[in-house]
């Protein structure tokens, strides 16, 4: 066998496979993608570099940009000017509630539209798809007349239940259910006797508990960071979300960044934690198509 | 057709009645099972259509109607036609607050869409070191509140004593006061946007990058197709629904920026003095919550829908003939 021309003439065709998709990675590349880390995170940074120092340190030409020691001065301070515990508990309330509730409800519907046969079936889902486009955000003031109607102007369950199902979860886990579960399995089931509320609850269920908690994150993590709802319902400092407690300490004309910050790094800390345990799945959640209206 | 169990003409099995069954039971029980099966599909989906009719389609509907009056929360209504809009569109706050919106919007959404591209494609390599940490921290903006954000920029952007003068006075540039300046504050304000969704874009893109059959590369690369024209003939035209989608999706989040501004005017609701980065949702809740009249507010919020839905459907036919006449 000779090893000149026909050889190298084979190996051609892998080559530029590799030069897509497995080159070599130039040092620029590594730069850039620092670059895009150091973006990421520097905010962050130096939120937390001014919640641990004091005004002064940073109100310097150049302002420092270590952290310092006093964190746990400007912390007390910001859990004495607002209700920030119970703000924290609010927020967990709300999106815990709405998280639960979409896992629940989402995959419900997600199940009937990917794996059941009925009246409508198609025309309804693709009402569901249009929801998806229309942003309810604009349409806030009949929102305030209902629940001024309802009587649940400064409530949370006017925060929660609005949120409890949404058009973006059905639609996830839908295309999770039709990829997952077979007919197959289904038909054994039905054959054995399985009522279709005993096939979602054994089988469908546990085989998409992964996308459902998915959806729960991001739908935790949209409730846990919503504004201008919280800020048109809520009036009562004990109602407040961390959201509203930490605008709140942003005085009238003159912003304490310190205690500002400190605040905002406090609001943010559940979600960093959650997210070091959970930041895979949530990579995976988003680049599986996790798009949000 | 409704899948249902046929009734079994065979003797119930003798299995022990552990509730681990898949749910073998004796006949009666099975009819009325199949009965409610044939609602069940309707019961599951119900939750979502009736939250969604009570506090979506309904306040949707209502906007229109509320905006043909002039309602006061207190005061009453009077219904006056079309006068809301008539005011509107004469009012020249309406049309600074459109201007400072698609400013905002294009400063923000074109730069952010361009760098996730960009990213993605440098993610794009599976000899890539550290892959899931620089995937990881791009996210981490995404999980921040935009109260935080707007917070934390608003000091890195402060006249006296912001890291970035401080940065630009160091090469001898004067400080920039970029809530007073009109263009300044709305590179402000798109900045905050672009800093929360660049990372989110980017593993969006990645995603249908990955997407791509790796052949389509390969004859690309026989035809004689280097780096750049395969991006441009194989990547981009591969990529059309996702970039039709990034940019729509940017267009509704760029038509609705608000609490960026609010929180810069605070404790105003003009976006600065001049109502230099005023943007159309910040004005309608003006309007509406700060001067309680939801009429006008409804009026701003309608115009705000059409806006979304023409760009939505614009964007959509552009996209579509750029990529295709490439």
């Amino acid at each position: 066998m000779t090893t000149s021309t026909p050889d190298s003439v084979a190996t051609t065709p892998h080559r530029p496979l590799k030069r897509a998709f497995a080159g070599r990675v130039r040092w620029w590349t590594y730069a850039f993608l620092f670059g895009s880390v150091l973006l990421s995170a520097f905010p962050l940074y130096w939120m937390f570099v001014v919640s641990t120092n004091d005004s002064a340190a940073v109100s310097q030409t150049p302002p420092t940009i270590v952290p310092g020691g006093n964190f746990f001065v400007l912390a007390e301070q910001v859990f004495t000017t607002v209700p920030f515990v119970q703000s924290l508990l609010n927020s967990f309330i709300v999106a815990g509630s709405i998280a639960i509730s979409q896992m629940i409800l989402c995959t419900l519907a997600g199940f009937a539209f990917a794996k059941l046969e009925f009246r409508g079936r198609d025309p309804l889902f693709i009402v569901v798809l249009i929801t998806m486009m229309v942003p309810t955000q604009l349409a806030v003031i009949p929102l305030y007349m209902i629940m001024s109607n309802l009587e649940w102007i400064d409530t949370l369950q006017a925060l929660i239940v609005p949120g409890m199902a949404s058009a973006f979860g059905i639609f996830w886990m839908r295309q999770h259910l039709s990829t997952v579960l077979n007919n197959e399995l289904m038909q054994a089931a039905r054959i054995d006797g399985c009522s279709t509320w005993q096939i979602y609850w054994r089988i469908a269920f546990p085989l998409v508990r992964s996308a459902g908690f998915v959806l729960g994150l991001l739908a935790f993590v949209t409730a846990w960071n919503d504004f201008l709802w919280p800020l048109i319902v809520i009036q009562s400092p004990e109602n407040y979300t961390v959201q509203l407690a930490i605008k709140a300490l942003q005085r009238q004309y003159f912003v304490d960044y310190g205690l500002a910050m400190s605040g905002s790094f406090l609001a943010t800390i559940p979600l960093l934690i959650l997210f070091i345990f959970v930041g895979r799945k949530m990579v995976a959640g988003v680049m599986d198509g996790a798009f949000k209206g | 057709m409704v899948l249902s169990a046929p009734p079994r003409s065979a003797p119930a099995p003798q299995r022990p009645k552990s509730t681990k069954s898949t749910g073998l039971k004796p006949r009666r029980r099975i009819k009325s099972a199949t009965r409610m099966d044939a609602f069940a599909p309707y019961m599951y989906i119900a939750p979502f259509f009736a939250l969604f009719a009570v506090f979506g389609l309904f306040p949707t509907v209502f906007t229109f109607y509320v905006a043909l009056f002039d309602w006061n929360p207190i005061g009453g209504q009077t219904f006056i036609g079309l006068d809301n809009f008539v005011t509107l569109y004469g009012d020249e706050r309406f049309w600074n607050a459109m201007r400072n919106t698609f400013s905002i919007w294009i400063l923000s959404t074109v730069p952010q869409l361009l760098l996730a591209l960009f990213l993605a494609q440098l993610l794009n390599n599976v000899r890539l070191k550290f892959a899931n940490l620089f995937r990881m921290t791009m996210l981490v903006p995404y999980i921040t509140s935009v109260v935080a954000t707007t917070i934390v920029f608003a000091s890195l952007f402060g006249r006296d004593y912001g890291l970035i003068n401080s940065f630009l006075n160091l090469f001898g540039v004067q400080s920039i006061d970029f809530a007073a300046n009109t263009f300044a504050s709305h590179i402000m304000v798109s900045t905050m946007v672009l800093w929360r969704w660049f990372g989110y874009n980017t593993l969006i893109y990645l995603a249908a990058l990955q997407a791509i059959p790796k052949d389509i590369y390969e004859a690309a690369a026989i035809d004689g197709a280097g780096g750049f024209k395969q991006f441009f003939y194989v990547t981009i035209p591969s990529l059309r629904p996702v970039i039709i989608f990034t940019i729509i999706v940017s267009t509704i989040g760029g038509l609705q920026v608000f609490t960026e501004p609010l929180l810069l005017s605070a404790p105003g609701l003009t976006g600065g003095a001049g109502r230099q980065f005023q943007t159309l949702s910040l004005f309608m809740y003006e309007q509406g919550f700060g001067n309680f009249q939801f009429g006008y507010g409804s009026a701003i919020g309608v115009t705000l829908f059409a806006l979304i839905v023409v760009f939505s459907v614009i964007n959509y036919l552009l996209s579509r003939r750029i990529t295709s006449d490439e």
